[in-house]
């Protein structure tokens, strides 16, 4: 199977403090990969480097197989990138600004397939009101319909469905998972909510202290932790300070 | 580059602008006040003491005076814009590439002060019977250097609140003010010390302004103040998009983008 991620030696420090501290790691087209770890890990950082926003200290990272940041526009043509916590601006009408990110990714025929991916999603009601009147859950849901535009092959997800209600979230994850079989679509993404992250994904990494401690499965991660669950060895993780299970547990090479 | 990214990200400003009643202060009432003000100061002064051409040279300089300043200000703000709507990390996730961005806020400044120029131009010729376009041909590349002043400035402002976020934002509103005691706007170049001049002539704003007063006095724009005000232009522009790359890739590194958010 294709790689479609790969990151190489991956690096940042800020000010001297190091946030990534040389991960490695390979994706496949088609993998759901769930990037776990605690507040300050450096999920975000790792994201960061992965969409170009952030300038790795070293290492590499190719995406679709081509250099990132060098060919930065035409990797973000194929990928998009959702998050709770970046909302569009709240003057405009999700409309204008779904309107306004389809022109941005050269969506082809932009009305109709931002009309398509809103009756998906369940906002097709709400799309004139301004962002600012939509609940953070509609609003993450407008969010998915911005990240579903450009019909990419590697989605970043940062937290889908942290602000949605159990019934919410539930729909957007049988979405996800619908719309990432049906098109091979390949899903980076983080979460706090460890049931979810067990269900939807195919492949975890967990993230501590800016390395990487388990890659795998997640039932072979959680045999080589010795955890019953993936809560209870976050949990452990979070209370030690130090990975249950010792440093490098479960980690294998995704080739 | 691509004209389809440009337009989408003029159409996110045009929506802003439609959904914001602010910015028909910024576009009519403040153009307004400003040619009401000077045009009764200059009818005051021809009353007074009569005075040459002064209501063209007062209102003339206060028309290219506001190309400037709304030019430059339809920049910045549109790029605060951004800022204070947290949208910048979702522009640069897009595929909008930075010289796409920077065309983008550039055009949307010149489709601001078209909109305000006309209103001021209209209201000078109606009640102070002043006609901008008796500049003739002159006018052309008066306004286009100004334009490519407010450009770089506005491109230098850019640069600074993406390094420095919004902690620098006093600075975005003000910093084109210090142009308008040393640009020589209103008054003529001799009025400053010599040495003063010598720095001066180093910025587009003087060669503009008195080639402006020169074209109401003789109706001869002289070349040497075009030709030194578009070279002073490019310099200018150069280094601001030298320092706006700069302040970038620094983003880039510090993670402001990211940060931005939070």
């Amino acid at each position: 199977m294709e790689t479609v991620i790969e990151v190489a030696n991956l690096t940042k420090r800020f000010n001297g403090q190091v946030a990534v501290d040389g991960i490695s790691m390979r994706v496949r087209r088609g993998e759901f990969l769930g990037f776990l770890g605690p507040n300050g890990a450096g999920k975000t950082t790792t994201i960061g480097m992965l969409l170009g926003i952030v300038a790795p200290t070293a290492g590499t990272v190719r995406i679709l197989g081509r250099p990132m940041p060098r060919e930065r526009q035409a990797i973000l043509m194929r990928v998009n990138f959702s998050s709770p916590y970046v909302t569009m601006p709240h003057a405009l009408s999700a409309w204008e600004n779904l309107l306004v990110f389809a022109h941005l990714y050269l969506v082809p025929q932009p009305r109709a397939r931002i009309q398509a991916l809103a009756e998906r999603f369940g906002v097709a009601h709400l799309l004139h009101r301004p962002v600012r009147a939509l609940s953070s859950g509609e609003a993450a849901r407008v969010n998915l319909v911005k990240a579903f535009l450009n019909d990419p092959e590697v989605l970043f997800l940062d937290e889908p469905t942290a602000s949605l209600d159990p019934e919410a979230a539930d729909t957007v994850r049988a979405h996800l998972r619908t719309l990432q079989r049906e098109r091979g679509l390949t899903i980076f993404y983080t979460s706090h909510n460890m049931s979810e992250v067990e269900r939807l994904s195919t492949r975890i990494v967990f993230l501590h202290r800016g390395r990487i401690i388990a890659d795998g499965p997640p039932a072979e991660v959680l045999r080589a932790t010795r955890h019953a669950t993936l809560e209870e060895f976050f949990l452990a993780l979070a209370r030690s300070g130090a990975p249950a299970g010792g440093e490098d547990a479960g980690r294998r090479t995704a080739s | 580059m691509s004209g389809r990214r440009i337009g989408a990200l003029l159409l996110r400003h045009l929506f802003v602008w439609r959904r914001n009643w602010q910015s028909l202060t910024e576009l009519f009432y403040w153009p307004l006040v400003d040619v009401l003000v000077f045009g009764f100061l200059s009818t005051y002064l021809t009353q007074r003491a009569p005075v040459p051409f002064i209501v063209g040279l007062l209102l003339g300089a206060l028309i290219l005076w506001d190309v400037f300043f709304r030019v430059q200000m339809g920049i910045t703000v549109s790029f605060l814009t951004e800022m204070w709507s947290r949208n910048l990390l979702n522009l640069f996730t897009s595929p909008l590439s930075l010289s796409e961005f920077l065309v983008a806020l550039m055009l949307f400044g010149l489709v601001k002060i078209a909109v305000s120029a006309s209103l001021m131009v209209a209201v000078a010729w109606a009640l102070y019977r002043f006609n901008l376009f008796t500049l003739g041909f002159a006018l052309v590349p008066l306004v286009v250097a100004v334009v490519l002043f407010a450009w770089a400035v506005g491109t230098l402002v850019m640069g600074i609140l993406l390094r420095y976020g919004l902690a620098a934002e006093t600075l975005a509103w003000s910093l084109a003010f210090l142009f308008q005691p040393f640009g020589a706007v209103f008054f003529p170049m001799s009025v400053y010390a010599s040495w003063l001049q010598r720095v001066l002539w180093a910025l587009p704003l003087p060669h503009v302004f008195e080639g402006m007063r020169a074209v109401l006095r003789s109706g001869q724009l002289p070349t040497h103040h075009v030709v030194w005000a578009f070279g002073l232009d490019l310099l200018y522009l150069a280094l601001a998009f030298t320092f706006f790359g700069l302040m970038f890739q620094s983003a880039l590194r510090q993670g402001s983008l990211l940060k931005a958010h939070d």
